[in-house]
């Protein structure tokens, strides 16, 4: 079907004049998986439907290849999409839930047989042909769900959350299969929603980050891990120490301490947020220029690494460092010096999200 | 929860049932329970006339169901398709010939279709158009409550594979509405078989239903001869109703 990716050209959608996405421009290259990644209500779904054809953006357009497909209704779009609770046909067989989007268009008959086969084979459920949807487990009908989208052989996948509905083991196995099945379509594009940042790191090879429906960040994951371009970017991608600073020539100060690193052209005495990846943080004096010394306000065992949280100067700001195990923690109360290389720390424009940390 | 069940629907609703039931089988009734015990009211029950009128009333309810259900049906499917205040205004029109006696419904009918170009009267067509009308109501209602109730999910997974909204209709939307269709289906079929007022205006002497047939016996006192025939209304009703439900258990998936 229509390769050629997807491009959202400044797409609005409001309901009842409530915009929940504003003017998003986003290319999803040919054979790209490209990661839809925000919290609740940020406007994903709303994103993603727009490209299936279920909501009509107030304006802009949406482009499948060289096909402004805006006004075309669902069916003439052929996408393939998997939505969180999978809506399978439950009076319809599994052959025949995968068969369906192939007699919709008049697909000969062997030709279909041969396609479900396919289809079930690729995601491993050839043995569960005969079965209805509600005699398989929520792993098998995300299988189906799959399947099903992908026997009508789609140039463009939509996945809305498909590994909500599933629990911690299996969905660390189903993105292996997903990682899997794409290096074995390399042509189709697909546009993967979801919250969980893992997923997203994973699998994607760019990620949209959404917030309040409008694009904040996107880039290739390693991009907004190490330089973010803002505060909410930082915290949603990984987690992050976010830190209140005044910019100097060469540095910048965080209250008492004058910290080196680059500032990237920022204007000496502007405000500014610093990122700190917390397992770039070290405990000691370390080697470098960066330190700074607090109480230990918190300690967390998590097998290979220890968790600190430190309470650094007056303000109260604390700094979250994750440590190999160490033999001998501090004990709640400790005065303890934290370091960091210069290189690791990013400073980010003021606003949002300044002092805040994820966990 | 049993006891407290048998407790509420032995004396609400299988006593009277329970009383025609043992009238069809009696010769007198003086004391407080009838004596007899005789089938000689079933022989003539089941013969002559009284088959007649449960064919015809058996030809008229299924003939009227089956019309109720499809038009019931495409009025829910479209009226779906209306913004919300039009669907209920067009609900509410639906529910009308519910809230006028029966005897109403048959009177309009009758004034309706007394004049050429529709000149049904003295027909068997009356009296099945005055059904369809009634019940249709109970389809509509049924069939648009089951439909505000379907998962859109469905509908646009299979959009998004491909199929036309007809293909969607017939593929998906009707197949998952079958259980409520076929609930519908059978109450419209047991309103139809016990309707008597309106047929009462309109039915011509070639179709007498059974209700008429009933109420002309305990009209003139014979109220075994009723009973009986009562007793195989009720079977004959009872049968149909179950051969439905095993077709919605049937194509009832979840
Ligand atoms: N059909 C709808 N009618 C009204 N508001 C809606 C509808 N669908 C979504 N919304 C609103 O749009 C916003 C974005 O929703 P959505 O795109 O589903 O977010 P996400 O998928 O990121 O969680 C939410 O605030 C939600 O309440
Ligand atoms: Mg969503």
């Amino acid at each position: 079907m229509s390769g050629g990716g997807i491009r959202f050209d400044h797409v609005s959608v409001a309901y009842d004049g409530n915009t929940v996405l504003d003017a998003l421009d986003l290319t999803v290259e040919p054979g790209e998986v490209m990661a839809l990644l925000g919290p609740s209500g940020s406007g994903k779904t709303t994103a993603l439907r727009a490209v299936a054809g279920f909501v009509r953006p107030a304006s802009g357009r949406v482009f499948l290849g060289e096909r402004d497909v805006t006004g075309l209704p669902p069916h003439r779009r052929g996408i393939g999409m998997v939505v969180q609770q999978y809506a399978l046909f439950p009076h319809l067989r599994v052959e025949e839930n995968v068969a369906f989007g192939l007699r919709a268009r008049r697909v000969p008959r062997a030709e279909t047989r041969d396609r479900v086969a396919e289809a079930l084979d690729m995601t491993g459920m050839g043995a569960y042909a005969r079965r209805h949807p509600r005699e398989l487990s929520g792993g098998q009908q995300q299988r189906v769900a799959i399947a099903r989208a992908l026997a009508i052989r789609p140039g463009v996948l939509l996945l809305d959350e498909p590994l909500s509905a599933l629990d911690a083991q299996l969905r660390s196995g189903m993105l292996a299969e997903l990682a899997r099945l794409h290096r074995e379509l390399p042509d189709v594009s697909i546009l993967y929603v979801t919250h969980d940042q893992v997923e997203a790191l994973t699998l994607a090879d760019r990620i949209a980050v959404m917030d309040q429906a409008r694009l904040q960040a996107c880039g290739t994951p390693q991009q907004l891990y190490r330089a973010p371009d803002n505060a909410f970017t930082a915290s949603f991608v990984g987690n992050a120490n976010l830190l209140p600073v005044t910019v100097r020539t060469d540095g910048a100060l965080l209250g008492e301490t004058e910290l080196k690193l680059d500032t990237q052209g920022a204007a000496p005495g502007a405000t500014a947020t610093l990122c700190l990846r917390p397992h770039l943080v070290g405990l000691g004096d370390g080697p470098g220029p960066n330190r700074l010394t607090g109480t230990v306000g918190e300690i967390q065992w998590r097998g290979a690494t220890h968790r600190l949280y430190v309470d650094v100067d007056v303000a109260g700001h604390r700094v979250m460092a994750d440590v190999r195990e160490l033999r001998d923690p501090p004990a709640h109360g400790d005065e303890v010096t934290l370091h960091f290389a210069p290189d690791d720390a990013v400073l980010l424009p003021a606003g949002v999200g300044a002092g805040e940390e994820r966990r | 929860m049993w006891a407290l069940f048998l407790l509420l629907f032995l004396p609400l609703f299988a006593l009277p049932l329970l009383v025609v039931l043992g009238a069809s089988f009696a010769t007198h009734w003086s004391g407080v329970l009838p004596s007899g015990p005789t089938t000689a009211h079933y022989a003539s029950a089941t013969r002559g006339e009284a088959l007649q009128a449960l064919t015809t009333s058996l030809v008229t309810a299924v003939t009227a169901s089956l019309i109720a259900l499809a038009a019931g049906t495409w009025a829910a499917l479209a009226a779906a398709e209306l913004r919300k205040r039009h669907r209920k205004a067009l609900d509410a029109l639906f529910v009308l010939p519910l809230a006028v006696p029966s005897v109403v419904v048959g009177l309009a009918t009758l004034v309706a279709f007394s004049q050429p170009p529709m000149l049904l009267n003295g027909t068997r067509w009356i009296v099945i158009i005055a059904h369809t009308v009634l019940v249709t109501a109970f389809a509509h209602q049924s069939v648009s409550a089951a439909l505000t109730r379907l998962d859109p999910a469905y509908e646009q997974a299979a959009a998004s594979l491909g199929a036309s909204p007809a293909y969607v209709l017939w593929r998906v939307r009707l197949p998952l509405l079958l259980p409520s269709l076929t609930a519908a289906a059978g109450l419209c079929f047991a309103l139809s078989m016990g309707e008597l007022s309106a047929t009462m205006m309109l039915y011509p002497p070639d179709w007498t239903p059974l209700p008429v047939l009933i109420y002309a016996a305990t009209d003139r006192g014979a109220l075994f001869t009723g009973s009986a025939v009562a007793a195989v209304l009720m079977a004959a009703t009872l049968l149909v109703l179950l051969g439905v439900s095993r077709i919605r258990t049937r194509a009832s998936y979840r």
